[in-house]
């Protein structure tokens, strides 16, 4: 009895929106190649104690085209570990290998001590324009199937097809969605000291394949923001000598700047439905928080009227509400208001400097740059319903927090032996990764929603 | 007597500086203003006075208060502290004797805290000075800020001593 309980067929917008993907990376790759420096490498700093044992057993591979050098199993286990929660089984360490349900001998698998087995194939679609993904997720102890489904797969989106069964399988034994089949944008600085320093924006893979230079300057770039579908990315470029808000489609790697008032434009953070952005100004003399339309066609709003630093705004969950930096009252320390600009309200009241607010699980975690003095800046949360602050990092110089889709991870930049490194932790502060790129300094890390 | 004294107080201060100066890593170079078209005979140094802050060539002669122009500041602050408002004010008086002359005051910080709250303190540090120079009536049009946050640092370790160094407004002249 091997039928699947739960079996999602193949549906043709599926289909679409990974041809869509693929035109999209496509466009990406035919701008600018990655430097080869720029690729992150993911090293796990420290996992969960009792991770959940599990074996992706190698996917049989019944496709016309050639096998990738990394199977689909390998990059699912990989997914898995690095989330800290699981313990994936070495792939030599399997003596079965099934490939369908009714080859799975459960008993071997108890023996093994494993929880759960993921077994799979990849074939031909039945149009022959790609590949589908079969996979199926067993309870060893129950014998259950958990998950069954095909999953269609663009050519040359294998990569990414695993990442979305590593999401499934992740959401089918955590409960909350995975992040898997997601991409981070980041800056990598190179040439530093030189006199020819080179600034890069790089998109890559949430696992960090796939980097693609989306724009490179010798002048800053810094806060990169993704638009809600994941498809744009807003961010500050120098390139002109002063500060721009520039919008890059990364579907067209068309380029727009949507904001270049005199002074500071700075800090863009885009409203839920992805019309709106949130920048900070200061036309009027000091830093105010502003929300501009994306495509020009409504007047800039002035949210903040205030002679101090009001910066780095974030949404609420539902568009409501922004988030905000503001030292009015001596220090930096998070505001919040309604979108209007009115009912302001302090948010932070431990710490002397709390800044870069941005939010997860409903707004209930509040992450940030905290310091109780004036010398170590290390990531926090503040949990908005136990109203309680915890400090995540151990930096001296940790900044930028951003938070995966599913709110399960912080990834933040950090100073390692005086080079700019990536860092993530997870949100209770048990799993810990460290992201590093072979050459220069890696800071500002943007990771983007969901890619459906 | 407080004639010399004032002087040797300014000597003082353009040594401290300049040896504030020195220390300064050079890369990435700052961007330097344009040279001066080159003058028809030499330029008689001994004949000119230091104090002139009318005469562009004490822009490039490091007797000069005008061949000064950065200003440094305290942790998370932006006001200009007294020994370098001489500096400010002999940039002021060349700029209102020299009407064709444009400068850009670019604000910066040190590398702690936040990215985007760092630039809006840069540009604080910037507008001080701005603030000081329209107090002695130079024209807007001839002075504007940019602030660069923390991304342009002439000092890369991670110390205090470094961190000083990177406060600064550097006065960066676009037009003489």
């Amino acid at each position: 009895m091997y039928l699947p309980e739960k079996l999602i067929s193949t549906s043709a917008s599926t289909g679409k929106r990974v041809a869509r993907r693929l035109i999209l990376l496509g466009f990406v790759l035919a701008l600018l190649p990655a430097s080869a420096w720029s690729q992150l490498r993911i090293e796990i700093v420290d996992g969960v104690e009792g991770a959940m044992p599990i074996a992706v057993v190698p996917f049989a591979w019944d496709s016309s085209a050639p096998e990738p050098a990394t199977g689909v199993a390998e990059i699912i286990s990989a997914n898995l570990r690095r989330s800290g929660l699981f313990d994936p089984m070495a792939e030599r360490d399997m003596i079965d290998r099934p490939t369908r349900p009714p080859e799975v001998r459960f008993g071997t698998w108890r023996l093994l001590r494993v929880d759960h087995v993921v077994i799979g194939r990849v074939t031909d679609d039945e149009e022959g324009w790609g590949q589908e993904i079969e996979y199926h997720l067993l309870d060893v102890h129950t014998g259950r199937i958990l998950l069954s489904q095909a999953l269609p797969v663009a050519p040359g989106d294998l990569r990414f097809a695993a990442h979305r069964v590593s999401d499934a399988v992740y959401e089918a034994l955590i409960g909350i969605p995975g992040a898997f089949a997601t991409r981070i944008a980041y800056v990598v600085v190179t040439g530093t000291g030189t006199g020819e320093e080179v600034f890069e924006l790089v998109v890559a893979d949430a696992d960090g394949h796939n980097p693609q230079t989306i724009v490179r300057n010798t002048q800053p770039i810094l806060s990169p923001a993704w638009s809600p579908d994941g498809r744009r990315l807003a961010y500050v470029s120098f390139a002109t000598g002063r500060s721009n808000i520039i919008v890059q489609d990364l579907f067209t790697g068309q380029m727009r700047t949507v904001s270049s008032e005199r002074g500071i434009n700075g800090a863009p953070a885009w409203s839920q439905e992805g019309r709106e952005l949130a920048v900070s100004l200061s036309r009027g003399g000091s830093p105010d928080i502003w929300v501009i339309d994306v495509d020009g066609e409504a007047r800039p709003r002035q949210l903040t009227h205030h002679w101090s630093i009001n910066t780095e705004a974030a949404w609420s969950h539902d568009g409501r509400h922004i988030y905000f930096t503001s030292d009015r009252a001596g220090r930096p320390q998070i505001y919040r208001m309604d979108r209007r600009g009115d009912n302001v309200t302090r948010i932070t009241n431990e710490g002397r400097y709390n800044a870069r607010p941005t939010l997860a699980n409903q707004d209930r975690f509040l992450a940030v740059v905290y310091s109780d003095g004036d010398n170590d800046f290390r990531i926090a949360i503040h949990d908005r319903e136990t109203e309680r602050l915890r400090v995540l990092s151990d930096g001296r110089l940790d900044e930028s927090p951003s938070f995966a889709p599913n709110g399960s991870m912080v990834l933040y930049a950090a100073r390692q032996e005086g080079r700019g490194v990536l860092a993530a932790v997870s949100a209770d502060g048990r799993v810990r990764q460290r992201l590093v790129v072979s050459e220069g300094d890696v800071r500002e890390p943007a990771w983007s929603p969901i890619i459906r | 007597m407080k004639t010399v004294m004032r002087f040797a107080a300014l000597v003082m201060m353009a040594a401290l500086v300049a040896a504030c100066a020195r220390e300064v890593t050079p890369e990435p170079a700052p961007p330097e203003p344009t040279p001066p078209p080159a003058p028809e005979r030499p330029v008689e140094t001994d004949r000119l006075d230091p104090r002139d802050f009318t005469d562009a060539r004490n822009l490039d002669n490091p007797d000069s208060l005008l061949s000064q122009r950065v200003i440094y500041f305290e942790f998370d602050r932006s006001n200009v502290r007294a020994q370098f408002r001489p500096i400010v004010d002999a940039h002021a008086a060349y700029l209102r004797a020299n009407p064709t002359a444009r400068v850009i005051l670019e604000g910066h910080t040190d590398e702690r805290g936040s990215r985007e709250y760092n630039l809006g303190l840069g540009e604080r540090r910037g507008t001080s000075v701005y603030e000081i120079m329209r107090a002695s009536n130079v024209p807007s049009r001839q002075i504007e800020v940019v602030s660069y946050g923390e991304e342009r640092p002439v000092c890369r370790e991670s110390n205090e001593d470094c961190w000083q160094r990177n406060r600064r407004t550097e006065i960066v002249y676009t037009a003489r």
